[in-house]
C-alpha cells in the first residue's frame, strides 16, 4: 500500500548526508544517506551488520557521527545529539527487546518517561491516566491498564511500546525487527497500527528482516550493504527477491528443490494422533532424506503436534511409529534416546545457553558419549566432536571457547543444530529455523538442511512463512484448526496459490 | 480481571490472610497473646527489625541486596559513642543526624563499589560485611560500651496504659521512629520520581538505562536509604538495650531478610512493597512470639521460617498463578 505522504511536497522530518562512522578501524557507516518524510513508512534494510543499528544509534545520539555529516531534523540542523536532544525532538525507537518494564502495570510503562529525572518530584498515580486512555484510543486498541506487562503476550506488549513513544509525543518512530517474534495475524494488527500512524503524520521507519510485510506497508526502502549506501528504491513494484539480491549482492535464485522420496522408507508414521484442543486425527509420513514441510497459522496445532512426537505432551489417542516400532516418548531425554532431535522456535533462549561457549552448546546434549574411562569428561572427544560439526556445517568462528552470544544468529542457528545432530537423530524436526536469521544466512541454513537430507534423515520443517516451506520441502501439509486440512506438491503450487490457501 | 482478585493472588494477599489465622488461632489457644501488654512488647521488640526492613526492600526494589546492614549498625553505633564523646555529650537530635549520616556514609562504600567496579551486591556486600565486622572487632577489640550519655538510654514512652490488674503497657520512641521511617520509604518509593525509577531499574537495567534513568544515583539512592535505616535502627537499638556490644546486631541481616522476602520483594527486582514488608515482620515476629506463649522449643523458629519462605516462594511460582493456561489461550486463538 502506498501513502500520500511520498508526495514531493510533504516536508522531511529526518534528513542525513555524509553520515560515516569508524570503530577501530572498521567502517561502520561510510558516507550514507537517509531522509525520512513526514507519516511516512519507510523500510531500513539491509543484513546484519550492515550499519542499519549504527544508524539509528546515530539518530537517536548514542553515537556521534564523524564531522563530515549533515543532519536536519525536522527542518533544523545539527551537528549531533544526545539521547535527550533526540527524544525531545520527537525521535523514538522501539528496540527489538521493547526495553519495557516487566512488573511495572501498563499505564506505568507507558508513561515511564516522564518519571525519569534526577531531581525528586512527587508523581500521583494515575495522574496520566487520562493521557495514556487518549493514546491507546489513538492506537485503536483496548488493555488493561494495572495489569502487570507480564501478563501481556508479546503482541500487545509491542503496542504498549508504541503507546509509550507516542506519550513522549514521538513524531519519528524506528521499530528494530517488530515483527520477528509475531505471529502472522499479529503482524498484520501491527500493520494497521502503524497506517493509522503514518495517517495521523507520524513517520515510522521500519528496520526488518521480514520482507514481505515491509514492502507491503512501506512507501520506500533505503538499502545499506557493509556500511554503505545501495540506495533508496520505491516499493512499488519492487519484489522479494530484488530486495534480497539489493542486500545481499548477490542473486539468490530460489527454485523449487521438491524430489519424489515416496521410495524411501518411512522413517516416522504417525497415525490418528490426537491431543484434545490442540490437534485431532494427525496421520502422516516422513520418509528417509524426505524434507516434510508443515505450515498453518499460529494456533493451527503445528508446535502442539512437534511438542507430542518428542514427548514433551502427551498425546491423547492414536500412535507414533518411529522406524516402523511403536514409541511413546515420555520426556524430551527419551525422545532424544529414541533419536527424534527438535530445534524450538525459540532458539535464542530456549535452544542455547548464551553466555556459555560455542564448544559446550554443541556437546550439551551428548555429554553421556564423550566420557572417558573413570566417567569424567574428556576434552579431547569433545574437541573432536565439535571440531567435525563445526566444520560439517561451515561455522564461522573464532574459537570453540567463545561465548555463542558473541555469534550471529545465523552462526547461533548452526551451533543449534550441531548440538542436536550431535546426537545422530534418525529425525530432525525444525520449528521456524529461520527466525530472526538474516536473508543471506538463510540460504545457507536451508543448503546444510538439503546436504542432511541427502544423506538420509528425515525431517519435518515447520515454518509460516510460505517461501521458505515452498521452495525447502518435498511435500508440504497444511494444518489448520488442528487438522490437515490439505497436502501440496512444491512442483504443483506457487507462493501466491500457497499463500492464498493459507491466510485467506 | 477485578482488582480485588488481583490483590488477593497476591504475596501479600495471602500473607496477610496467613497472619490472620495466626492471630486467632494464638488469641483462642493462649490467655496472654491477645493482650495489650503482649502486643505493645512485640511492636517494642520488633521495631528495629522493620527500620531496617524497610531500608532493604529499597535495596531489593533496586535489583540489589545487602548483607552488610547489621554489622554496620553496629559501627554506626560505636563510631557514634566516639562522635558524642567529642561533642561533650550530644541530644537526640544529634543522634538522628549523626547515626543517619554516618549510616548513609557506609551505604554509600557499598554503592560506589557495586557501581564503580560493577560487581553485584552480594558480593560486595559480603565483603563489606566482613571487613566492617573485622574492623569493628580490631578496633573495639571486642569490648562493650555501657558508659552511654544519658538522654539516649533514658526510656522515652510514647505511650503508657495501666490495666485494672496494674499490668503496665508502653511504646517506646523506636515505634514512633518506625512508624515515621515506614512512612517516609512508602513515600518515597510510592509517590516519587525516584522511587518509581527504583523499581524500573531493578525490574529491567538496561531498559531503564535506555530511558535517561541515572544508575549511579540510583544504586546510591538504594545503598544510601539503607544505611540511613541501619544507622536510624542502630540509634534506636542503642536506647532499647542500654549497651553497645560489638557482635550484638551480628546475624541479624538474614533475619530481617527472611522478613522482606517473604513479604513479597523479588529478589531479582521490580517488585515489593511496604505493606508485604510491615506482613513480613510481623509475620516473624508472630511467630516466634506465638513458639513462646506456646512453649514450643525456640529452635523449631528457625525450621518453621525456613518452611514459610520454602513454601512463600514455590507457591508464588506455581498454583497461585491465575493467568489463563497456554492451553487455553491456544484454544481461545483456534476459534
Amino acid at each position: 500500500m502506498q501513502s500520500s505522504a511520498q508526495d514531493a511536497g510533504t516536508p522531511y522530518v529526518l534528513q542525513m548526508f555524509s553520515v560515516s562512522k569508524t570503530f577501530g578501524g572498521v567502517r561502520a557507516l561510510d558516507d550514507v544517506s537517509f531522509e525520512v518524510r513526514e507519516g511516512e513508512v519507510h523500510c531500513l534494510a539491509g543484513e546484519n551488520g550492515c550499519g542499519k543499528s549504527t544508524l539509528i544509534k546515530i539518530v537517536t545520539g548514542v553515537y556521534t557521527p564523524e564531522p563530515s555529516a549533515d543532519i536536519k531534523c525536522f527542518g533544523q540542523s545539527i551537528r549531533s545529539m544526545s539521547p535527550k536532544q533526540s527524544r525531545a525532538m520527537g525521535i523514538a525507537v522501539i528496540w527489538q527487546d521493547l526495553a519495557l518494564f516487566p512488573h511495572m502495570s501498563v499505564a506505568e510503562n507507558i508513561a515511564f518517561d516522564q518519571m525519569v529525572g534526577n531531581l525528586p518530584r512527587f508523581v500521583r498515580v494515575g495522574s496520566r491516566l487520562d493521557q495514556v486512555k487518549s493514546i491507546l484510543d489513538r492506537l485503536g486498541v483496548q488493555l488493561d491498564l494495572d495489569a502487570p506487562l507480564n501478563t501481556l503476550p508479546i503482541a500487545q506488549r509491542q503496542i504498549v511500546a508504541i503507546a509509550r513513544a507516542l506519550m513522549g509525543d514521538a513524531r519519528l518512530i524506528f521499530m528494530d525487527e517488530p515483527n520477528a517474534s509475531l505471529t502472522q495475524s499479529e503482524t498484520d494488527h501491527l500493520l494497521e497500527i502503524v497506517r493509522n500512524l503514518s495517517a495521523q503524520g507520524v513517520a515510522v521507519v521500519f528496520v526488518s528482516h521480514r520482507l514481505a510485510e515491509v514492502l507491503e506497508i512501506s512507501s520506500r526502502v533505503t538499502v545499506l550493504r557493509d556500511g554503505k549506501m545501495v540506495g533508496v528504491f520505491p516499493t512499488e513494484g519492487m519484489t522479494q527477491a530484488r530486495l534480497t539480491e539489493l542486500m545481499t549482492g548477490a542473486s539468490l535464485q530460489q527454485t523449487v528443490a521438491a524430489r519424489d522420496r515416496s521410495a524411501a522408507k518411512p522413517v516416522l508414521a504417525v497415525e490418528n494422533l490426537t491431543r484434545h484442543g490442540e490437534f485431532e486425527n494427525i496421520s502422516f509420513t516422513i520418509r528417509a532424506g524426505e524434507i516434510l514441510g508443515l505450515t498453518g497459522l499460529i494456533g493451527s496445532g503445528r508446535t502442539e503436534l512437534a511438542h507430542s512426537l518428542i514427548g514433551m505432551t502427551k498425546p491423547d489417542q492414536g500412535a507414533i511409529y518411529l522406524q516402523g516400532r511403536q514409541i511413546k516418548p515420555q520426556s524430551i531425554r527419551q525422545a532424544i534416546d529414541l533419536g527424534i532431535a527438535y530445534v524450538s522456535e525459540d532458539r535464542l533462549s530456549l535452544g542455547l545457553i548464551q553466555p556459555q561457549s560455542i564448544s559446550d552448546n554443541s556437546s550439551i546434549s551428548v555429554l553421556k558419549s564423550l566420557l572417558n574411562q573413570i566417567g569424567l569428561l574428556s576434552p579431547d572427544k569433545q574437541g573432536q566432536m565439535v571440531r567435525h560439526w563445526i566444520n560439517e556445517l561451515s561455522i564461522k568462528i573464532g574459537d570453540p571457547d567463545d561465548a555463542v552470544s558473541t555469534l550471529s544468529g545465523g552462526n547461533q542457528q548452526r551451533v543449534v543444530l550441531a548440538k542436536w545432530l550431535a546426537t545422530e537423530p534418525q529425525l530432525l524436526i525444525l520449528d521456524s529455523p529461520t527466525v530472526g536469521v538474516d536473508v543471506g544466512a538463510r540460504a545457507g541454513i536451508f543448503r546444510i538442511i538439503r546436504h542432511l537430507a541427502e544423506n538420509g534423515l528425515a525431517i519435518l520443517l515447520i515454518s509460516d512463512e510460505v517461501t521458505e516451506v515452498l521452495f525447502n520441502s518435498d511435500r508440504i501439509l497444511h494444518m489448520n484448526g488442528g487438522r490437515i486440512v490439505n497436502e501440496y506438491d512444491p512442483r504443483q503450487t506457487s507462493v501466491d496459490a500457497l499463500e492464498v490457501q493459507i491466510y485467506a | 480481571m477485578p482488582r480485588v482478585l488481583r490483590e488477593l493472588g497476591t504475596v501479600e494477599g495471602r500473607l496477610l490472610f496467613v497472619i490472620i489465622l495466626m492471630f486467632v488461632g494464638l488469641s483462642l489457644s493462649t490467655d496472654s497473646f491477645l493482650t495489650l501488654a503482649n502486643l505493645t512488647s512485640l511492636l517494642n521488640n520488633n521495631a528495629v527489625n522493620l527500620i531496617w526492613a524497610v531500608g532493604l526492600l529499597v535495596v531489593l526494589i533496586a535489583g540489589g541486596i545487602d548483607i552488610s546492614f547489621a554489622v554496620a549498625a553496629s559501627v554506626v553505633q560505636y563510631l557514634a559513642v566516639y562522635v558524642f564523646g567529642l561533642m561533650g555529650g550530644g541530644n537526640w537530635f544529634l543522634g538522628f543526624v549523626v547515626c543517619g549520616v554516618i549510616g548513609i556514609g557506609l551505604g554509600l562504600i557499598n554503592a560506589v563499589l557495586i557501581h564503580g567496579f560493577r560487581v553485584i551486591s552480594i558480593v560486595i556486600t559480603i565483603a563489606t560485611f566482613n571487613a566492617f565486622f573485622g574492623l569493628l572487632m580490631f578496633f573495639s577489640s571486642g569490648r562493650s560500651v555501657y558508659l552511654l550519655p544519658d538522654w539516649w538510654t533514658d526510656r522515652i514512652f510514647i505511650f503508657e496504659h495501666q490495666s485494672a490488674s496494674g499490668v503496665w503497657s508502653e511504646l517506646n520512641l523506636a515505634v514512633g521512629v518506625m512508624v515515621a521511617c515506614v512512612l517516609v520509604t512508602w513515600i518515597l518509593i510510592r509517590f516519587t520520581n525516584l522511587g518509581r525509577q527504583l523499581y524500573a531499574f531493578g525490574d529491567n537495567p538496561e531498559a531503564a538505562r535506555r530511558a535517561g534513568v541515572n544508575i549511579a544515583l540510583m544504586q546510591a539512592l538504594a545503598f544510601g536509604w539503607m544505611g540511613m535505616m541501619a544507622g536510624i535502627g542502630g540509634l534506636m537499638q542503642v536506647n532499647i538495650v542500654k549497651e553497645v556490644v560489638p557482635n550484638a546486631l551480628y546475624g541479624r541481616e538474614l533475619e530481617v531478610l527472611a522478613a522482606v522476602v517473604l513479604g513479597g520483594a523479588r529478589l531479582g527486582g521490580g517488585r515489593g512493597s511496604i505493606l508485604g514488608c510491615i506482613l513480613g515482620v510481623m509475620f516473624v515476629a508472630i511467630t516466634q512470639n506465638g513458639l513462646n506463649l506456646l512453649g514450643i522449643s525456640p529452635f523449631a523458629f528457625n525450621m518453621i521460617i525456613g518452611a514459610a519462605i520454602l513454601i512463600a516462594i514455590s507457591s508464588s511460582n506455581l498454583s497461585f498463578d491465575i493467568r489463563p493456561s497456554r492451553r487455553a489461550v491456544l484454544q481461545e486463538a483456534a476459534k
